[in-house]
């Protein structure tokens, strides 16, 4: 009785660590494609080859993350994880972007807030010119639509054209 | 003995343009007229003298005295005849030198013409270009001098001097480095003397503007006296970044031909201004407004075009273009921050003489729709100038680098950019002074109406993408409203003459070269338009490891990979080079040859993309890896790029545009009838 509980016991474990190999080889998988490796390399760039994204990077270096994130996605690893480990190794610049957090706030804001501020300052300019233009006596309009002789006399003959 | 003779006359030319600034200062300011003229003479005197300098450089580094540092790591024996000239530019010192060549030739050129014409403003021309001059030439005296031989200390240090250190042996190296192998390509040879001619031909209009602010002759004088300085250096500045971008396109081998490197950026900046310029300074010259914003916008596309050079020379910005780094960063700061400073307390010390002879007449008037034509130049520009300096504020202030990459950019401008081609159909319809909304409406209405073809055609063949959409109606909506003007000029010839349709659309454009340029220019940019989003929104790509005989397939293409050869050329460099085949539709469109070349002097590695290109698509192939023989086994990257050559063919029509409205006037009597009577007016 105890042999054959101990056979039990035995194939049980057995059982279990071939459980165990064939989920870790699902879990590689088949190995990921170049797109794949690429679609995530192209959001990356290493620190030494500067505005090269990774997936064009022709340098050593460079291939060798590549192969770190085929190793990772054939791991089981989302694009997002990949990342993040990049940026736990190397900083937050392996990023295209800066993330939006603490001081990077200021490279998403600034430009829309710069350009609000300058569209508002040409409203108000634009109207305190026409405002002063009102008060002011009228000025020879159709002698300015086009000053250019050359330019006003095809105007008026396309005029007397129509 | 060359390389002395190089230095000395490089100091010489140093003392010659302080002096020149100095005295040409002092003597309009003390009204000494002898000591104006003299100073006249020192400024001509630097363009020979640094072109003696320039030949020397030349001399040595065609005859290989490798014993020179400059000559040394810029040229090697392989290196062919003209590669070695341009080697001149090719490097830090050298490219200084050629920078100041350039400004030497430009000051020159400027007031030797006019200058009875001129003479008020032009003692201001020479203090303005002499000192700009004076201060390249100082970084080429005191920091980065081309002409330093090569010294080995007793302790077996390597030095770079004139003349002998204490102790020192001279060094006579066997062969040079070469050139750095991404810019052994003919693009490379004439896109920094393009882009340094855009450059340098800046500081003319600029130092008329400072000249005019200083003299308070601040009609539209200075404008008129730089209008063709103005078109030409902005023609230059065009077709370096267009060339810049072909080049990256051919030998950087990512698919592309702007990433949106900050030294890409660096000579965007200036152009930007430069483009809000030429449109801002033609109200001032049909209505006499926007003098103070001229003023800003010439003043920071100067400091632009410093700021650009910094970025490029100084190494402030580590990126595939900064191949180059040294000290000289900090000098090149603090002058354009002085220069900056001096030039805006000028412009505000005469704030008041530069109030507009007219007031705005309509919100829906020319004039209203060309501030707005500023005002997203500046958005743009902000943008740029932002992703550019964000990292390094980044690393100041947190000690963390970040990346500021395409995507920003792209995002970013793009709503811009569509604002722009808007502005682009809608303002050559506008009318100057005083109209109203139904005035524009009435003008617009057919142009639009036709315009609306494209998005129905577009959508009807299939294309969902909102933006692309929108972008292909926007392309439409130029074109039709330049062909419209076009039209509406050639009938009115037709006309008034009788004449040939051909010869009418000759004469209306030669007639008035500045509107009818534009025209074309706009045409160009809307052409470039239609192949950037060709490529932004419809690039495919692929990659994949091959073994002989195996396919790839993208698309409508599908590559076969046939060969590869491994060997080493006379040059120093190991080239491995695929031969692939490709079909498109099943059928056999020829045969291609990608190329990585291995430079051992410099160990770098340079893809050269194989490209079968067409006017619908570039078939864009890329040797990735490849692995030892015995396997024969090779990795290629492919890209799809529809419309890429809409880019180039853009380009062309965008220059022969800029060409149109910078061509000279025929007839000299016709070009001063032009000038309006009204800022004589104004002054009396």
């Amino acid at each position: 009785m105890r042999k054959v509980g101990l056979l039990l016991l035995g194939l049980g474990f057995a059982a279990a660590a071939l459980v165990a190999i064939a989920g870790r080889a699902a879990a590689q998988g088949p190995s990921p494609s170049d797109d794949e490796v690429n679609a995530v390399a192209k959001q990356l760039y290493c620190p030494v080859c500067e505005n090269i994204p990774l997936d064009v990077c022709p340098t050593q270096a460079c291939a060798q993350w590549r192969d770190t994130i085929r190793l990772k996605l054939s791991e089981g690893w989302s694009e997002k994880q990949i990342k993040d480990y990049f940026v736990e190794q190397y900083g937050a610049r392996v990023l295209a972007t800066p993330p939006a957090e603490g001081l990077n706030w200021l490279v998403y804001v600034l430009p829309p807030a710069a350009f609000l501020v300058g569209a508002f300052l040409l409203f108000r300019a634009l109207r305190s010119w026409r405002h002063a233009a009102a008060a002011a006596p009228a000025a020879p309009a159709a002698q300015v639509a086009n000053d250019d002789p050359y330019v006003r006399r095809l105007e008026d003959e396309l005029k007397r054209g129509a | 003995m060359l390389a002395n003779v190089g230095f000395f006359t490089i100091v010489v030319t140093f003392l010659v343009a302080l002096y020149g600034a100095g005295a040409a200062a002092y003597g309009t300011l003390r009204r000494r007229p002898a000591l104006v003229d003299s100073a006249r003479h020192a400024m001509l005197l630097t363009w020979p003298l640094l072109s003696v300098a320039s030949g020397c450089l030349i001399g040595l580094l065609v005859s290989g005295a490798y014993d020179i540092a400059y000559v040394a790591s810029t040229t090697s024996s392989a290196m062919p005849l003209y590669l070695k000239i341009t080697s001149w530019w090719g490097g830090q010192a050298g490219s200084l030198l050629f920078w100041s060549w350039l400004m030497a030739a430009f000051a020159t050129a400027a007031s030797a013409r006019n200058w009875e014409r001129d003479r008020e403003f032009l003692p201001w021309v020479i203090v303005v270009t002499m000192i700009t001059l004076a201060f390249f030439l100082s970084l080429v005296v005191f920091f980065e001098n081309p002409f330093a031989r090569l010294w080995m200390t007793v302790d077996g240090q390597q030095l770079k001097a004139l003349f002998q250190p204490a102790g020192a042996v001279p060094l006579f190296p066997a062969d040079g480095n070469g050139l750095n192998p991404l810019l052994r390509h003919p693009g490379m040879v004439i896109h920094p003397p393009m882009l340094y001619l855009g450059f340098v031909s800046f500081v003319i209009p600029f130092a008329f503007a400072m000249a005019a602010l200083i003299t308070r002759r601040t009609d539209d004088r200075w404008i008129r006296i730089t209008r063709r300085w103005t078109l030409v250096a902005w023609l230059f500045l065009s077709l370096g970044l267009i060339l810049g971008g072909r080049w990256a396109y051919d030998v950087l081998g990512w698919g592309g031909y702007w990433g949106w490197d900050p030294v890409e950026i660096a000579a965007f900046m200036p152009w930007l201004t430069g483009t809000a310029f030429l449109h801002s300074v033609v109200v001032q010259e049909k209505r006499g407004i926007l003098k103070h914003w001229n003023m800003v916008l010439i003043i920071l596309t100067y400091s632009l075009v410093i700021f650009g050079t910094f970025l490029t020379r100084s190494g402030v910005l580590s990126s595939v273009h900064s191949f180059a780094q040294s000290a000289i960063g900090p000098m090149f700061f603090a002058f354009i921050g002085l220069t900056f400073v001096i030039s805006l307390s000028v412009l505000i010390s005469r704030w008041s003489d530069l109030k507009g002879d007219n007031q705005l007449d309509s919100m829906f008037s020319r004039e209203a729709l060309f501030t707005l034509n500023n005002l997203l130049f500046m958005g743009i520009l902000v943008v740029c100038f932002w992703g550019v300096i964000f990292p390094l504020i980044s690393e100041i202030f947190t000690g963390q680098k970040v990346t500021v990459g395409p995507v920003f950019y792209e995002r970013a401008t793009g709503p811009l950019w569509a604002g722009l081609l808007l502005l682009m159909g809608v303002a050559p319809l506008s009318v100057y002074g005083r109209t109203s909304w139904n005035n524009l409406g009435r003008a617009a209405w057919k142009p639009m109406a036709i315009s609306l073809v494209v998005p129905l055609a577009v959508v009807l063949l299939g294309v969902q993408n909102v933006a692309a959409v929108l972008g292909y109606w926007l392309v439409g909506l130029v074109v039709a409203v330049v062909a419209y003007e076009f039209w509406r000029g050639v009938l009115a010839r037709r006309k008034l003459h009788g004449e040939h349709l051909l010869v009418a659309l000759g004469r209306l454009a030669g007639r008035n070269r500045r509107r009818y340029g534009g025209y074309i220019i706009h045409l160009g940019v809307v052409v470039m338009a239609l192949g950037i989003i060709g490529i932004e929104i419809y690039q495919t790509e692929t990659q994949g490891t091959l073994a002989r005989g195996e396919q790839l397939t993208l698309g409508r293409y599908v590559m076969t990979y046939d060969a590869l050869s491994v060997f080493d050329t006379a040059d120093g460099k190991s080239v491995a080079r695929a031969v692939v085949t490709v079909y498109k539709d099943g059928r056999n469109v020829g045969e291609l040859y990608p190329r990585r070349d291995y430079f051992y002097a410099s160990q770098q590695p340079m893809t050269i993309p194989g490209v079968r290109s067409t006017l619908e698509d570039d078939f864009y192939v890329i040797l990735v890896d490849w692995q030892p023989i015995g396997t024969q086994g090779a990795t290629f990257k492919v890209y799809h790029n529809p419309l890429v050559n809409f880019v180039w063919g853009g380009g062309l029509i965008f220059i022969l545009g800029t060409l149109v409205a910078a061509w000279p006037e025929r007839d000299p009597e016709s070009a001063r009838r032009r000038v309006p009577a009204r800022a004589g007016a104004a002054r009396a």
